[in-house]
């Protein structure tokens, strides 16, 4: 696609001088989950006490000798199918050369030139009902560093080697974002994806999805400007934050004559501003080379293949599916896809039952109880076959949308069936036409100066009478009865 | 190649050796000899020839993901110029 | 006592099963001769306690009938490989007072077949040297001395504690550890044996790394029936190592069957250099000669790259060594230098902790990897060492071993040719190429020059190949029937 023909309007921000376009890349770093590191056999849980899970290797210990992980690699070429992303067959380990306190070899290994993946792409589902497909540069493995504490002691850092040689993936899109919702969409999915395989649990709080973005700015048409990378932006909310500052603060430069440094930036998350790093910068030169004391990682296709065969259904498939199978609007299947949990959840739940129904019990009352309690679907008090009965009680007439809301929350609050709810409380909708003519009748004689009105047009009467007769009836006439027998009887 | 003062005070950096302004001259004149005698290189046509990293020709040995190391915090930390509370010290690192 | 200092290895397994002597008099005859021997300061660190200990659980496993390949024997261990709450100092200011937590798995394998450690052996720092003057501990002396001429020499290095010690007879055998020649090097220039097997072939888990792709363990000893014993025991695979090679030790002892006959010998036209000298020219006729005699065929080879290796190592083995040796920077083991910032603080740190040669070669190293020289120099090595390794490969195809001199001269005084670090680096000439194919090569002590000084012929082999290495060098040995001995040992 012609990178000018991507040009949206709505997307330009308005600077003195005229419009601007932001152009966004994202960098995340994904730790894997797997039990030991990428180079050694120390645990990889988080929040243990202080180098309790290092290895000599992980510290760097004089004569100690990475040996690589199967299932680091295994995750990754994972991931990169789930990122329908080119999987090079033979991929090399490098060093990455510099010296910071929590990386005890004064090296990273990493990948630089032969990545373990290439290109693929990431559709993104856009507020509004809109899908864009934003590109996948590489996928590289590397380790993660310790952890330095600034803020325990007057004139020290602190160094934890807890987290130091974690597996990492380092997932690098091309600059494809045009703005924030954007850039929050792309981080929303490929964590998605992320859950679905199985690969990282994409917990921004624990740093286990950690994010930096490119962000650059140009007039509309024109080629790309000059970037800055902007380090440490550690939730979805900040990356929107971040990239709005920044390219404030690029367009600001520019339209005074000035111009763009190319240079890693902070964000400050207590100040919301992104400021210079430039002790960084100075003297960077990493000094890539091949890791003299690892080997070319070569991969056997047909294994490839069958983890291919085996992977789960993704989220874009299952929207698809959701909506074929289901009927289901693209809506309400992109909300129900995007966690694998919530997913089975319905499917569960729809087994047997009104699909379209049972998606908007889950999207509306399910989520919208678990949102408000702070838990999320695999927490729920109320299991799917649960709320599959509550569905059959509606479709079948026993009880009333209304009446089930009720039913649903005192579920909610107690755990206990739908069934029992509706018996021990007597809410079974009345659908005698007898006794709803009766109570309709009762109301019509009580109200004889608005049945008068009703008669003479103002026919915005009808909801008043509904209403009493529900009341009447304590909300148990079945709805569309109701609404028949009284349009008939109010026609006289 | 000749190397002078100011390149040499940049790899030293790198490096993170300090070395003091009145050897840099001494010591990129010393590298620099070195350098010479190393470009004898660029004679050898390397035309389409790839670069080897090692002579092992064979496939990368893997890990099972089993925990088997780690958890031995002293062993860690048994020759750490400063230690404290079970961690490693620096002089204070402002980012 | 002191002549059980002068056994082989292999007689002294003998001696020790016939219950001639224990274990425990075996180290202490060493333990004896290294108190009269500490002006060599081969060793930097002795281990009596440790020695006499493990030799006392040693005899106790030869009375239950369980003795090991090595049981008994007292060895020097190159203070490059780690040892297990013993300070480890790779000859380096750097690793002041570093007690490793762990023992490396090629001592490990020593001691798992017996073997008795003597103490930790000097080294050039880092081993990076080809004389043992850059150890931060002090220079090692050769025990030899020119006839009529009482100037110390070198022992050569970085090995040279290890061969200086073998030497001297204040102990066994040692360990070594090769890069660029450091086996060999000083092997030739004490009248030992040194063999550098196949890269692969020795775990480097545990051993302080130099230049990674080219590293490799192995023995120093006084036979190449003794280097065999203990390369044997020293070799296999190590899962720690990704670089250690999945293949079955070969009893390494019965390849010497003494028998070379059919063999064919590749002398390359490439390793006549220029400046060599007229007796190291004769006598590597003469090694070729003693081969034709034992019914060896001898082969003209060409290996057209061999006047680039030296350079394409100093360019690969710095490379390596400047990352390899950012581990050394005061936060986690040795030496720290107080700064005001981190920076500050590694700054001053490797200043003060790393000698002279070791901080040239991390200089050099960052410097061949830095943005726009990496092309010009590390990818052009890298090719030209490919050049090298595809000589090798074609002269194999016509030869099965390849004879050449160890070293372009005897040992040399401590101040002869010490301004010119290029001039120093010759000294490997004939050894590094076969660090950088990854060939096993041996080292034998051939003969004494006019100044009654030991020199050394090198045989190479194939990869993976050391039998037949072995097997030939055990010939030549036999033919050279080197029996001088240093003066005053
Ligand atoms: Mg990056
Ligand atoms: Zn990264």
């Amino acid at each position: 696609m012609n990178d000018t023909a991507m040009v949206n309007d709505k997307n330009l921000i308005e600077g003195k001088t005229g419009m601007w376009e932001v152009v966004l890349g994202l960098e995340v770093h994904a730790q894997i989950i797997s039990n030991s590191k990428l180079f050694s056999g120390a645990a990889t849980n988080f929040g243990a006490e202080p180098n309790t899970q290092v290895s000599l290797v992980d510290a760097a210990f004089p004569g100690m000798l990475p040996v690589i992980n199967e299932k680091c690699v295994e995750q990754a070429v994972k991931t990169g199918l789930g990122l329908n992303a080119q999987i090079n067959l033979r991929s090399v380990f490098d060093r990455k050369n510099y010296f910071y306190a929590d990386l005890p070899a004064g090296y990273q290994i990493s990948q630089y030139l032969d990545p373990i993946v290439g290109k693929g792409t990431i559709i993104l589902d856009l507020p509004g009902g809109e899908h864009r497909a934003v590109g996948i540069t590489r996928l590289h493995l590397e380790q993660d560093a310790g952890k330095s504490l600034h803020d325990q002691h007057p004139s020290k850092t602190y160094v934890d080697l807890n987290r130091a040689g974690v597996a990492l993936m380092e997932i690098v899109s091309e600059p494809d974002m045009r703005c924030s919702d954007e850039a929050a969409a792309y981080l929303k999915k490929l964590r998605s994806i992320l859950r679905y395989l199985g690969t990282c649990d994409g917990n921004m709080d624990e740093g286990s999805m950690r994010c930096d973005v490119n962000v650059s700015v140009r007039r509309p048409g024109d080629a790309l400007g000059t970037r800055c990378e902007i380090k440490n932006v550690n939730s979805i909310r900040y990356v929107a934050a971040a990239i709005e500052h920044e390219a404030r603060r690029q367009i600001e430069i520019l339209e005074e004559g000035g111009s763009i440094r190319q240079e890693t930036r902070l964000w400050d998350p207590g100040k919301g501003v992104t400021r210079s790093m430039r002790s960084k910068e100075e003297a960077h030169d990493y000094r890539y080379f091949p890791d003299p004391d690892l080997l070319p990682l070569n991969l056997d296709p047909k294994w490839v293949e069958s983890l291919k065969a085996g992977l789960p259904e993704l989220p874009d498939a299952k929207r698809q599916r959701f909506i074929k199978e289901f009927g289901l609007s693209d809506y309400d299947a992109g909300v129900l896809v995007a966690e694998r949990e919530s997913a089975a959840f319905y499917e569960a739940a729809a087994k047997g039952r009104d699909a379209k129904l049972t998606a908007n019990w889950i999207t509306s009352e399910l989520f919208g109880k678990l949102n408000a309690a702070g838990k999320d679907v695999t927490e729920s008090p109320v299991s799917a076959e649960a709320i599959g009965e509550l569905i059959g009680l509606i479709s079948d007439n026993t009880i009333s949308g209304r009446i089930a809301k009720d039913v649903f929350a005192e579920m909610f609050e107690t755990g206990r069936a739908a069934g029992e709810i509706v018996e021990a409380k007597g809410l079974r909708q009345v659908l005698d036409t007898g006794a709803i003519d009766a109570e309709i009748d009762k109301i019509m004689a009580a109200n004889a100066d608005k049945v008068a009105e009703y008669r003479g047009g103002k026919d915005k009467l009808l909801g008043f009478f509904v209403g009493q007769v529900m009341k009447a009836m304590g909300g148990k006439a079945n709805p569309a009865m109701l609404n028949e027998r009284l349009k008939a009887k109010l026609a006289g | 190649m000749s190397l002078d003062s100011k390149t040499v005070a940049r790899i030293a950096t790198l490096a993170r050796i300090r070395v003091p302004e009145t050897d840099l001259p001494g010591l990129a004149q010393e590298l620099s000899g070195i350098m010479t005698w190393i470009e004898q290189l660029n004679e050898v046509d390397t035309r389409g020839v790839q670069p080897m990293s090692g002579v092992l020709a064979r496939d990368m040995p893997r890990r099972a993901d089993v925990v088997n190391d780690g958890g031995d915090p002293q062993k860690v930390l048994a020759n750490a110029p400063e230690p404290a509370h079970g961690f490693f010290t620096v002089p204070k690192v402002i980012e | 006592m002191s002549d059980l200092t002068h056994l082989t290895i292999a007689a002294a397994l003998d001696g020790l099963a016939a219950k001639k002597f224990s274990a425990r008099e075996l180290g202490e005859a060493h333990l004896g001769a290294m108190a009269k021997h500490k002006k060599l300061n081969a060793y930097i660190t002795e281990t009596p306690e440790t020695a006499l200990q493990q030799a006392d659980a040693s005899d106790k496993r030869r009375a239950a009938g369980k003795a090991g390949a090595l049981d008994g024997i007292p060895l020097g261990i190159k203070d490059l490989f780690c040892t297990e709450g013993v300070l480890t100092t790779a000859g380096s200011h750097i690793l002041d007072g570093f007690k490793p937590t762990y023992e490396s798995t090629v001592t490990r394998n020593l001691f798992n077949a017996g073997a008795v450690m003597l103490g930790k052996l000097n080294l050039d720092e880092f081993a990076m040297g080809s004389s043992n003057k850059t150890s931060y501990y002090g220079s090692v002396v050769n025990p030899w001395k020119r006839t009529g001429d009482n100037t110390d020499l070198v022992p050569g290095g970085s090995s040279g504690g290890s061969a200086a010690a073998v030497a001297a007879r204040i102990a066994m055998g040692a360990t070594g550890t090769d890069t660029g020649g450091s086996i060999r090097q000083p092997a030739a220039l004490t009248g030992t044996v040194g063999i550098k097997p196949t890269y692969g072939r020795c775990s480097r888990w545990g051993i302080v790394a130099f230049a990674s792709s080219l590293d490799q363990a192995g023995p120093i000893a006084r036979s190449v029936e003794d280097c065999a014993i203990m390369l044997g025991a020293m070799a296999g695979h190590d899962p720690k190592d990704s670089t250690s090679v999945e293949m079955a030790v070969p009893d390494f002892r019965r390849a010497l069957t003494g028998d070379i006959r059919g063999l064919r010998i590749g002398i390359p036209r490439e390793y006549r250099v220029n400046g060599m000298s007229a007796e190291i020219d004769a006598l590597w006729a003469q090694g070729a000669e003693w081969l034709k005699v034992q019914g060896a065929e001898l082969k003209e080879i060409s290996l057209p790259h061999t006047k680039y290796a030296l350079p394409t190592y100093y360019i690969i083995a710095p490379a390596e060594a400047s990352s390899n040796l950012a581990r050394y920077d005061g936060v986690r083991f040795g030496l720290r230098v107080p700064g005001n910032s981190l920076d500050e603080m590694y700054e001053l740190t490797r200043a003060a902790g790393f000698g002279k040669e070791v901080k040239r070669r991390i200089l050099i190293g960052t410097y061949v990897l830095s943005a726009g020289y990496y092309d010009a120099y590390y990818l052009q090595a890298q090719r030209v060492r490919a050049l090298i390794l595809k000589d090798f490969t074609e002269a194999f195809k016509d030869v099965d071993v390849i004879l050449t001199p160890s070293t372009p001269s005897a040992a040399f005084g401590f101040h002869e040719n010490e301004d010119d670090p290029v001039q120093m680096y010759l000294n490997d000439v004939f050894t590094v190429t076969v660090n950088l194919a990854g060939l096993p090569g041996i080292s034998v002590p051939a003969g004494l020059d006019a100044k009654g000084l030991p020199l050394g012929l090198q045989l190479i082999g194939r990869a993976f190949d050391e039998e037949t290495l072995l097997r030939t060098a055990g010939v030549l040995e036999r033919c050279a029937d080197f029996t001088a001995l240093p003066a005053g040992v």
